[in-house]
């Protein structure tokens, strides 16, 4: 092979300012979408843990329907498609913002929401029923239980899962290309087209990627340890 | 017409949507979708075996490789991991690889290292007693890993092998990105020619991926109770 690599192109000018940008868009939609996502997540948890039937079906069926559909499809939905379903009034706010990133917002976080709600319920349903009992009987209703013995206990065992579903979230942000928000991914593939050097491009692009993958895995490690490992050892 | 919604443009072209535009043309849509996913599984399968008995190797040179290998795919988006299978396997093959092929290159490698970790996990979940009973009997340790240990953790593997289905069904729709004429490929196809109905049909394709992966969730679910069943007996 007679190709000669030049890194100079992604190290310093034009294009690795390209990458930057894109980077900065990745860690926006990314930190966005899971704030929204853990707060929806937590919503629809408690309504599928909910007395009331009908309010407990509509979780459920929320739950399912997103976990088993392609993030790709709900992309292209929300950026193509949703302004037949949704009041005029959404419509025009969405139109005079950043349509494509909101769109992306949109799907990412009720993607990520569905299974954060999943993992939360599996938080709460792991502490023991008689705590719950306990706060009843000393006067709490269930929601104040639930949100000063309950939530606080199953949160701080949901972290770990949390911190995986924002590596999952960060990864398919990615997907946002294909609406063209400007993330890394789209940076790579534009600095591949006016270049031609896509293997540059994309080695630049991979390695941002697995830095951040790999700092986000050391969170949990260290949460791991510095958090849980003491609580179960008592 | 629901709620305004049209929904005769799905209606006309519905054997579009499941065969693409066979048998004039090559297949597509679901079928195509069905068949890229099932494909994939199958080699990621055997992938995920070899590189999960590679990560819990004694050689640690073997171990540690396997497991930087797996880690770094793991941390990659799948779209990166198509990217690079679409640009380097043309350069080191020369070409000759169909849009088809690459795609499925891209989806076991990617699915293989996901397995991994579940072979991993099905080994290391085996009692250790079991292994020291099959070396203590005579057989090494390829032959007791082989004959013992692999078919108890494999049968505990199965749900989440079926679960990783479900995730490769989805994942196929990112084959419309290099432009494989799966369902998702079909719906932007379609959505470029009428222009009037995107809610409608990607309101369709959606609940068609969702009857896909649904059912094989809801398997993945009544083979784990069975399991757990047989376990308490």
């Amino acid at each position: 092979m007679n190709y000669r690599f030049d890194w100079a192109i992604v190290t310093s000018g034009k294009y690795f300012e390209w990458l930057v940008s894109g980077l900065y868009v990745t860690i926006k939609l990314s930190v966005v979408s899971i704030a929204l996502s853990f707060l929806v997540g937590l919503v629809i948890a408690m309504m599928r843990m909910s007395h009331v039937r009908p309010v407990r079906w509509f979780a459920h069926g929320y739950l399912e329907f997103f976990r088993n559909t392609p993030l790709l499809v709900q992309i292209f939905f929300w950026y193509f498609g949703s302004y037949k379903v949704l009041p005029q009034s959404v419509n025009d706010w969405m139109v005079r913002q950043d349509f494509e990133f909101a769109a992306a917002v949109i799907a990412l976080t009720i993607y990520t929401s569905a299974f954060i709600a999943e993992d939360i319920r599996s938080g709460v349903r792991s502490i023991p029923k008689e705590q719950m009992e306990a706060a009843r009987s000393s006067g709490f209703s269930y929601v104040r239980s639930m949100q000063y013995i309950i939530l606080p206990q199953a949160v701080r065992l949901t972290i770990p899962p949390l911190i995986n579903q924002f590596l999952n979230l960060m990864k398919n942000s990615s997907l946002a290309m294909t609406i063209g928000v400007a993330e890394l991914m789209y940076q790579a593939r534009q600095v591949e087209s006016y270049t031609f050097r896509g293997f540059e491009a994309f080695t630049a692009a991979t390695v941002v990627y697995l830095a951040m993958s790999f700092t986000i895995t050391g969170l949990m490690t260290l949460y791991d340890r510095v958090v849980l490992q003491p609580i179960k050892g008592r | 017409m629901i709620g305004g919604l049209d929904f005769s443009v799905v209606r006309e072209n519905l054997p579009y949507f499941f065969l693409g535009r066979y048998p004039r043309g090559p297949l597509g849509g679901v079928a195509l979708t069905l068949y890229l996913a099932v494909v994939s599984l199958v080699l990621s399968f055997f992938g995920g075996l070899i590189l999960g008995l590679l990560s819990v190797s004694r050689n640690r040179l073997v171990k540690w490789g396997s497991t930087a290998v797996i880690q770094t795919i793991r941390g990659m988006p799948l779209l990166m991991v198509i990217f690079w299978m679409f640009f380097l396997l043309p350069a080191m093959l020369g070409g000759g690889m169909t849009a088809d092929w690459t795609i499925i290159t891209a989806l076991t490698l990617f699915t293989s290292s996901y397995m991994s970790e579940i072979v991993r996990a099905g080994i290391l979940g085996i009692p250790k007693g079991q292994m020291e009973a099959a070396l203590s009997t005579g057989l090494s340790h390829g032959q007791a890993m082989i004959h013992i240990i692999l078919p108890q953790a494999l049968r505990n593997m199965i749900p989440s092998f079926v679960n990783q289905f479900v995730s490769m069904i989805k994942d196929t729709s990112l084959a419309f990105i290099v432009g494989v004429s799966e369902l998702t490929h079909v719906a932007t196809q379609m959505n470029n020619r009428t222009m009037l109905y995107p809610t409608e049909i990607f309101l369709f394709i959606a609940v068609i991926y969702f009857i896909m992966c649904f059912a094989f969730t809801e398997l993945s679910r009544l083979l784990e109770r069975r399991l757990a069943w047989r376990k308490s007996i």
